[in-house]
């Protein structure tokens, strides 16, 4: 017995390979793709169409099929939408169809079929627009039968690999291999990739330099020689990667991919039963497979003659071979003639019936005015060939033009790309007589030119009817060439119905552009192996480990996992924020500061191109050891970053900025200082993990830190707030800044990254009788807010400039070029009805909410400004917040509503931004 | 991905660069107008063709260069230093 009923003898002693389709065991045999295992076994209908649900089965043997799209394997390992004409069988795939209800054979919705008519071009744009396209467009999803999507993450594992040479050839065929052997012998590295498989044996030397990847798909040409290469890996060991992508830097290729055979148009050209006559061909050489038990042949070429013989010689009853020419090859005539097959010229199929398998075709004589003679002839497999079309893709996405060509009547490349070749059938080269390819009568609404996305020759009408005549518009208008196979199955065809119905020659009409990937590309060879923990990388303070311990909750803060808050037991996340609020406005609080970014300016001119960035104060009257707060500016006036200046000598400038925006700001001074002050005898060194930064917080701070016996004089007039001192502590090199964000007596001390522990841990120890706690981001963004000192970024947005939060115009101040000065006084910049930085003040007692909208009263706009900081007051519990307010200033005193999910939640009294310690008492102590 | 020349590396692929703009735009001094301001600010040729602009080797040297890439077919036929005008 045969593995299927259409496997023909000579390959009954390959192993068998067991499959399942749609739950049914089937057997194919070694070497089979999904699809010759389907058409061995009998399996016509393998899909139902996207819009009529029409039966559909493998028309191809190549990535240009687009009827045999299927689900593989289940579960997380899905894959949806693969074409059973590329993938290999496997013992025990399984195989899913992907559209049609109860089954792919009995589909109840073929009922859409006799709607046609109403399914024309355009039609979901105007029938589904009532009450909105978002009500159809789930059902519509799940009739056009698009596959499922995984629903557990993939446990397979993908690569990503680059790689160079001097010449890579895609496409293993005939030309293709040829060119291998030329250039083995010449140059240093050679690539020869193929979808399918490729072995060393015959004309192909092992030549060391020869690197063959067989099973591997060019998807995509890029700039500068750049080739992404598809690889499938089947079979390997379970510890291989799934598919594996290759970036291969090439410095000549050559494409010898070939050219992909072009259907016949004529009414009811798309039923199961029909091939492209090359690919039955592929069938039967390839994997034993007869295309039927009664076959008849329609070409316009002279391709098929030698698939006429072929399928005769293989024991195949062939009834007839149509041609549409008016002459073919005499000598072609007679060799089929000698095996017993008639050939009618001038004739070409009309028709065909039949429902789930081809049942009859209708075959007529072409007449200068149209059919003469016409015979339906029984037959259950119908092959076409309407001649080859070069297959371009790459060629056009690496910038080659492309031109329709008269004689291949097929798009062709034109001109050359200065380092791409491109050869064999692919350059046209297997060109000859072509006859006509598209029936002259019939109904052009069952004509397909897109299978997968059924388009036909009627909605290419209607599409030039309403006037979407450029093949752009066109493609859009009637989504031709548009589904998952994008249309690689009879673009030449296609190209010449359109522009007959223009009534201008093809090659006049242009192309739609070609774009990657050339094949589908599954989204886990895309990423590789950047999934999970390797995504992106985290950065880790050097205090992470002893914040854990003292139970640290880690978040994401840009790309920094910081403590936002340690929890003790019963403890939630609001309480635990509240309770380190209040333990460093009454007590003693330890904070990790180490990602702040710091930035070291050394050299002559530090200070004065540090002073260069900020706008809110001039930098050169700054002595060593003092610290300034600056707000740095783009050029176009909007605040960019924020942090300290200090001086710690004469030649050394240390900048702090924001914790997400420390590469940000280093860029950006370099930037300047190379492109733009190249004279500035300066370095910008950024020394972020250099230092470990500790801040110790609270009215106790400064007794404990006497604790630790610094080499300097720690009371409040030897080292007053906005000061820096460089010292020494536990033995090391440390810089101890006093500054406060939080609006209380704070330290912060930076020793280097190593000692960052140490440090830790001593303070921990010295503060215990203090009561010393750590805390989090969360409670220090609250204390800061309290404040009224801005986050950038939370309080501001691309678009505010320092007037906006209350700094004035700095551009009136004489101080020199800042960048962003000029900006500063651009009449956008000083409207009077900007947003301005207020404070909110709460007349309820809920948390107003951040992003909540604000809307003054009597107001005519959508919205007057919006909350961008809030909470409850740590002092009375009462909610206040920082705010945007349109014209913000002049409203102190006044009542706003605050919006949230379109509903009004609470009202406030706009008020200044600062909730506690308006005179800094706490921190100047 | 473009393969960029850098003038103190050599060719290396694109992501190890960051885009600057285009190059040789002369940043005008505190008087002048708001027009000319603006026009620094946001005014930029775009031209079809060939094209002078600035790219920073961020993953490699840190350094920023000039290129003059053609902006159809990304052949980049120059790349010269910071200061350097390019003819």
């Amino acid at each position: 017995m045969s593995a299927g009923p259409y496997r023909l003898a000579l390959h009954d002693d390959r192993t068998r390979v067991p499959f399942t389709f749609d739950g049914h065991a089937l057997e194919g045999i070694e070497g089979d793709t999904i699809a010759s295992a389907l058409l061995a076994n009998g399996v016509r209908v393998v899909s139902r169409s996207f819009k009529f649900h029409r039966p559909r089965g493998v028309i191809s043997a190549g990535f240009e099929e687009p009827n045999a799209l299927v689900q593989i394997h289940s579960g997380a390992r899905a894959i949806p939408s693969v074409r059973a004409t590329l993938v290999p069988l496997t013992p025990h795939l399984e195989v899913f169809s992907q559209s049609g209800w109860p089954s792919v054979s009995r589909d109840v919705l073929r009922a859409l079929d006799w709607l046609h008519l109403v399914f024309a071009a355009g039609f979901y744009n105007k029938a589904f627009i009532w009450p909105s396209w978002g009500v159809y467009e789930p059902v519509i999803r799940l009739l056009a039968g698009l596959g499922h999507t995984p629903a557990a993450r993939d446990p397979d594992r993908y690569e990503t690999r680059h790689a160079h040479c001097e010449v890579l050839i895609v496409g293993g065929g005939a030309a293709g291999r040829a060119a291998a052997q030329t250039y083995a012998g010449k140059s240093e590295r050679v690539w020869l990739v193929d979808g399918a498989e490729l072995t060393a044996a015959g004309d192909i030397s092992a030549a060391s330099n020869l690197t063959l990847k067989p099973h591997t798909v060019a998807v995509g040409m890029y700039d500068h020689g750049l080739v992404a290469l598809l690889e499938s890996i089947n079979g390997a060991s379970s510890q291989a990667p799934r598919e594996r992508l290759w970036l291969v830097r090439a410095r000549r290729i050559v494409l010898a991919t070939g050219a992909v055979e072009q259907p016949l148009i004529f009414s009811n050209n798309d039923r199961p039963g029909i091939f492209l006559a090359g690919a039955a061909r592929t069938y039967l050489e390839r994997h034993g497979i007869a295309p039927g038990r009664r076959v008849v042949i329609a070409t316009n070429n002279d391709s098929a003659y030698d698939v006429a013989k072929a399928v005769c010689r293989a024991g195949v009853n062939v009834l007839l071979v149509v041609d549409s020419r008016d002459t073919p090859e005499p000598t072609l005539i007679r060799e089929l003639q000698a095996l017993g097959v008639r050939v009618r010229s001038r004739s070409m199929p009309i028709d065909s019936s039949g429902f789930s398998a081809l049942k009859s075709v209708t075959v007529a004589t072409l007449t200068p005015g149209g059919i003469g003679q016409r015979d339906r002839i029984p037959c259950d497999a119908l092959l076409v060939s309407g001649g080859w079309s070069p297959t371009l893709h790459l060629y056009a996405q690496a910038g080659g033009k492309l031109q329709y060509s008269v004689a291949t009547c097929a798009l062709s490349a034109r001109g050359d790309v200065h380092h791409v070749d491109v050869i064999g059938a692919a350059a046209g080269e297997c060109a000859g007589e072509l006859g006509p390819r598209v029936s002259p009568i019939g109904n052009r609404a069952r004509q397909w030119v897109d299978l997968r996305h059924d388009v036909t020759v009627s909605d290419l009408d209607l599409a030039v009817r309403e006037n979407f005549c450029t093949i752009e518009h066109l493609k859009r208008y009637t989504t031709l060439g548009m589904s998952v196979d994008q249309g690689k199955l009879g673009q030449a065809a296609a190209t010449e119905i359109i522009a007959g119905i223009r009534g201008i020659p093809p090659q006049m009409l242009g192309h739609t552009t070609f774009r990657p990937p050339f094949v589908p590309v599954t989204l886990g060879a895309m990423v590789g192996r950047n999934v999970g923990d390797f995504f992106a990388p985290t950065r880790h303070t050097p205090l992470h480990a002893e914040q854990a311990a003292a139970g640290a909750q880690f978040e994401d803060y840009g790309e920094w996992q910081r403590a936002a808050y340690f929890a003790k037991p019963g403890e939630s996340r609001e309480d635990a924020i509240r309770r380190e609020v209040h333990l460093v406005r009454t007590g003693l609080g330890i904070y990790d500061a180490s990602s702040l970014g710091k930035i070291e300016l050394k050299g002559p001119d530090a200070l004065e191109f540090a002073d260069r960035f900020y706008c809110n104060s001039c930098l050169l009257t700054l002595k060593p050891q003092r610290v300034r707060y600056g707000l740095m500016l783009r050029d176009s006036g909007a605040i960019f970053d924020d942090g300290t200046v200090a001086v710690l000598d004469d030649d050394r400038v240390l900048l702090t900025t924001t914790s997400s925006g420390a590469s940000r700001v280093a860029a950006w001074l370099e930037e300047w200082r190379q492109c733009e002050w190249p004279d500035q005898r300066v370095v910008v060194v950024t020394v972020t993990d250099q230092w470990a930064t500790v801040a110790l917080t609270g009215r106790q701070a400064r007794a404990v830190l006497e604790r630790l016996k610094p080499k300097c004089d720690l009371s409040n007039d030897a080292f007053p707030h906005l000061s820096v001192r460089v010292t020494s502590l536990l033995g090391s090199e440390a810089r101890i800044y006093r500054v406060s964000f939080s609006g209380e007596l704070t330290y912060e001390i930076n020793v280097p990254s190593h000692r960052g522990a140490d440090l830790w841990s001593v303070l921990m120890d010295e503060g215990r009788s203090f009561g010393i706690g750590p805390y989090g981001v969360e409670a220090l963004l609250h204390l800061r807010m309290e404040k009224g000192f801005i986050h950038v970024g939370a309080d501001t947005d691309g678009t505010t400039v320092p007037d906006d939060i209350g700094f004035g115009n700095p551009a009136s101040a004489k101080q020199k070029h800042y960048i962003g000065k000029r900006s500063l006084t651009l009449a956008e910049n000083v409207r009077p009805d900007r947003l301005q930085l207020i404070g909110l003040a709460g007349l309820g007692r809920a948390a107003l909410p951040v992003g909540g909208h604000l809307r003054l009263p009597d107001s005519h706009e959508a919205t007057d400004g919006w909350v961008t900081s809030a909470g409850l007051l740590s002092s009375d519990g009462k909610p206040v917040g920082m705010a945007m307010l349109r014209a913000g200033r002049n409203q102190m005193g006044n009542l706003v509503t605050v919006h949230d999910g379109g509903r009004v939640v609470a009202q406030a009294r706009v008020v200044r931004p600062l909730f506690y310690d308006p005179q800094g008492m706490r921190t100047n102590v | 991905m473009m393969h960029i020349p850098c003038p103190h590396c050599g060719p290396r692929d694109e992501t190890e660069f960051s885009y600057g703009g285009p190059a040789h735009v002369a940043r005008p001094g505190l008087e002048a107008s708001d027009r000319e301001w603006t026009q620094y600010l946001y005014h930029r040729q775009n031209p079809k063709g060939a094209y002078r602009e600035r790219w920073c080797h961020s993953y490699g040297c840190g350094r920023w260069f000039n290129a003059l890439r053609d902006t159809t077919t990304h052949v980049i036929s120059k790349v010269y230093l910071m200061g350097e005008t390019g003819e």
